[in-house]
């Protein structure tokens, strides 16, 4: 068939030639190359003392964030959860006490908080749903584990830290 | 028979045979190093400085994990497999001549086992019955697998045998003895009336077949076809698991050293290295010398297994029988056509 | 003498294993191990290379093939075939007459009057090689075309096509 765009090209399958046939020659030349990869440079990032340099879009663990007086962001408005493909995210919502303002920053908070990490597939859907900008997909790698519970976050391992006065 | 014979022959063999484990062990680890190395990697690190306990580490976790017998198996001969394995790979160093004769005081203390006369026949005849571990492995296991995996080292083993005896033959015309400990000596120094003396200079095509078919008969790559893990999950030892597995994958080590220091010893001069008569030293010290530069040899050799392990990939099973009968036979045939006529014209000018 | 004593114990019962073994390849370990006593006996009768050829050829090679086909074939007594009792007689019979010729023959050659060596270094390289290669060269010879001989017939029987050949 006449080829349309002219970048077909035809190999020819040439019989061997002695020097291909005996197949020494290129062994010798495969040696050659592995002998030259020794001494090359090694690629390996050594991880959990190394780590490798994430781009500015990368999305790991969540967590909770506060504002600039140390408050807790989340008003559990449950965007997150009805956003999340996932079904990753349940909350359970509390009204907040006299007394709590340093805490919460709205009146109605999280009181529980629960993202399941074996659920989530980290598409950082969450983090564009949340109104109050408090969850963020900026943490490390997920790390390994036993046991299937210890899989399910809840606030203890999501807040931030407090911020040091 | 004196006791200080004996003492000194037990010590030989134990020195010998626990070298021969700490080699083997420590060649796990380098293998694995070279391949991270070629491969842009850096290989195990993390068990001591650059990874120096690795093997142990390695035997524990063979030492500790869980022994399976598979139910449908033959349970005598699925144990008695790995150690005849094991024994077959190891007995073959009894005869190499590790150096040359040390004087202590006025005894003279041979550093070779045994002293036989059809030392490189025993060899052979070891060589070939290293085969037995991996069929007997195969059939006991009572897996497809494995039986495809034992048929094939069965069929590999023998053609190469061939071709490796043929290649020897040629050797044994050049050489005129089949003692390892006249062959060594016969290469004394590295140049010799005009000529080098060790025989890889008079035999290059047939160190070419020797050491191809040493490959094959080691199972190493690109001869591994009896543990192909890609099409026979892991041939012979599919069904092996904990200390039995161990045994095998050691007993490929052993055989690796084995077979190294055999060809250094046939091809390469043995302990033998260039200028020992030149550089005014004492016996003693020559023969220490000999020694290392022997190991140096086994070692350089070793590297060249997994330095072909790692460059080479698994020859197709028709392309290894046609390598094999086709290639390597005629090819070792026709070398000792030509050092016979070699031998003859040498012999009439 | 007491080792050879062993060692010929060894060997008888080795050899009945071999034949009253059920399972074939039991048979041809039995039959291995049996050969490695054979070739006990070679060392004991100084005869070195008989000793070691018998290791490489029998030990190293044939047995390797017998193994090798019975494990292919895996018999065992369900996929026997049934031997008519006719077979069996025909079997006993055939054995006696080797057993008849073989005793026959030694009792012709006197064998069994005991065998002094003149050399007792006959068994080893250098005098079995200038034997052959002296005294019994024709022999030596026609003997190695019977066996080139007997490779093509195998090679022929092999080939799928003969007319081709
Ligand atoms: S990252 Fe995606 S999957 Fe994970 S919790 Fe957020 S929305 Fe759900
Ligand atoms: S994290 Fe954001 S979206 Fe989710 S419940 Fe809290 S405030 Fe609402």
């Amino acid at each position: 068939m006449e080829s349309l765009s002219n970048r077909k090209k035809v190999l020819e399958q040439k019989p061997m030639s002695f020097g291909e046939k005996i197949y020494l020659p290129s062994i010798a030349k495969g040696l050659a190359i592995t002998f030259k990869h020794i001494f090359k440079k090694r690629e390996t990032i050594f991880y959990p003392e190394e780590l490798r340099p994430m781009s500015e879009n990368w999305r790991g663990l969540h967590s909770l964030k506060r504002d600039e007086n140390g408050k807790e962001r989340c008003t559990a408005c449950g965007l997150c959860a009805l956003a999340c493909p996932a079904e990753a995210i349940t909350m359970e919502a509390a009204e907040r006490k006299k007394g709590e303002e340093n805490l919460y920053r709205e009146e109605k908070y999280a009181a529980v908080y629960e993202i399941n990490m074996l659920r989530c597939i980290f598409c950082g859907l969450c983090e564009e749903a949340c109104p109050k900008e408090a969850i963020y997909l900026d943490g490390p790698f997920l790390e390994a584990d036993y046991l299937r519970k210890d899989f399910i976050f809840g606030k203890d391992k999501l807040v931030e830290e407090p911020l040091k006065p | 028979m004196e006791l200080t014979f004996v003492i000194e022959k037990v010590v030989l063999v134990s020195v010998i045979f626990l070298i021969t484990l700490g080699i083997a062990a420590y060649s796990t680890l380098a293998e694995r190093k070279i391949a991270g190395y070629i491969q842009g990697r850096v290989g195990p690190h993390r068990a001591g400085p650059f990874g120096v306990f690795q093997p142990l580490a390695d035997g524990g976790k063979m030492f500790f994990k869980e022994e399976i017998i598979p139910s449908q198996s033959n349970p005598f001969l699925f144990i008695a497999a790995p150690c005849l394995a094991l024994l077959t790979a190891s007995i073959g160093s009894a005869v190499i001549p590790w150096g040359q004769d040390v004087t202590i005081g006025d005894r003279v203390i041979q550093l070779q086992v045994a002293n036989i006369n059809v030392g490189i026949l025993y060899i052979f005849g070891v060589v070939s019955l290293g085969v037995y571990g991996i069929m007997i492995a195969g059939w006991s296991s009572n897996n497809k697998y494995s039986l495809m995996g034992s048929v094939r080292a069965a069929s590999q083993n023998i053609s190469y045998e061939i071709a490796m005896g043929l290649s020897l033959i040629a050797l044994l015309m050049v050489t005129q003895t089949l003692s390892l400990r006249e062959i060594a000596e016969q290469q004394n120094g590295f140049w010799q009336n005009g000529w080098f003396s060790w025989n890889f200079f008079c035999q290059p095509i047939g160190f070419l077949i020797f050491l191809v078919c040493s490959f094959a008969e080691c199972n190493r790559t690109p001869f591994d076809l009896p543990e192909s893990e890609n099409e026979l999950v892991a041939g012979y030892h599919t069904e092996y698991s904990g200390f039995k597995l161990g045994a095998f994958l050691f007993s490929e080590y052993i055989n690796m050293f084995v077979s190294s220091a055999v060809m250094s010893t046939l091809y390469f001069g043995g302990y033998n290295f260039p200028f020992m008569n030149d550089l005014g030293l004492s016996a003693n010290i020559i023969a220490v010398l000999g020694v290392l530069f022997l190991f140096a040899k086994i070692f350089f050799f070793i590297f060249f297994f997994m330095w072909i392990r790692w460059t080479v990939p698994r020859f197709r099973y028709d392309q290894l029988m046609n390598l094999g009968w086709k290639v390597l036979i005629p090819l070792s045939i026709a070398n000792i056509v030509v050092t016979g006529i070699w031998i003859t014209v040498k012999d009439l000018l | 003498m007491n080792l050879f004593y062993f060692v010929a114990f060894l060997s008888i019962f080795f050899s009945l294993l071999v034949i009253f073994s059920k399972n074939p390849v039991y048979s041809v370990l039995y039959l291995i191990v049996t050969f490695f006593t054979f070739s006990i006996h070679y060392i004991l009768l100084n005869a070195q290379f008989l000793a070691i050829v018998n290791f490489i050829v029998y030990m190293g090679a044939i047995l390797v093939l017998f193994l090798y086909v019975l494990m292919l074939l895996n018999l065992n007594k369900e996929s026997e075939p049934m031997k008519s009792n006719l077979l069996k007689v025909v079997g006993v019979i055939a054995g006696l007459c080797l057993l008849l010729t073989v005793a026959g023959s030694l009792k012709l050659l006197h064998a069994s009057d005991p065998v002094l060596l003149k050399n007792p270094d006959i068994g080893l390289v250098r005098n079995l090689g200038k034997v052959l290669f002296k005294e019994f060269l024709l022999p030596f010879e026609v003997s190695s075309i019977l066996l080139l001989s007997a490779m093509v017939g195998a090679v022929l029987l092999a080939k799928k096509d003969i007319t081709k050949v």
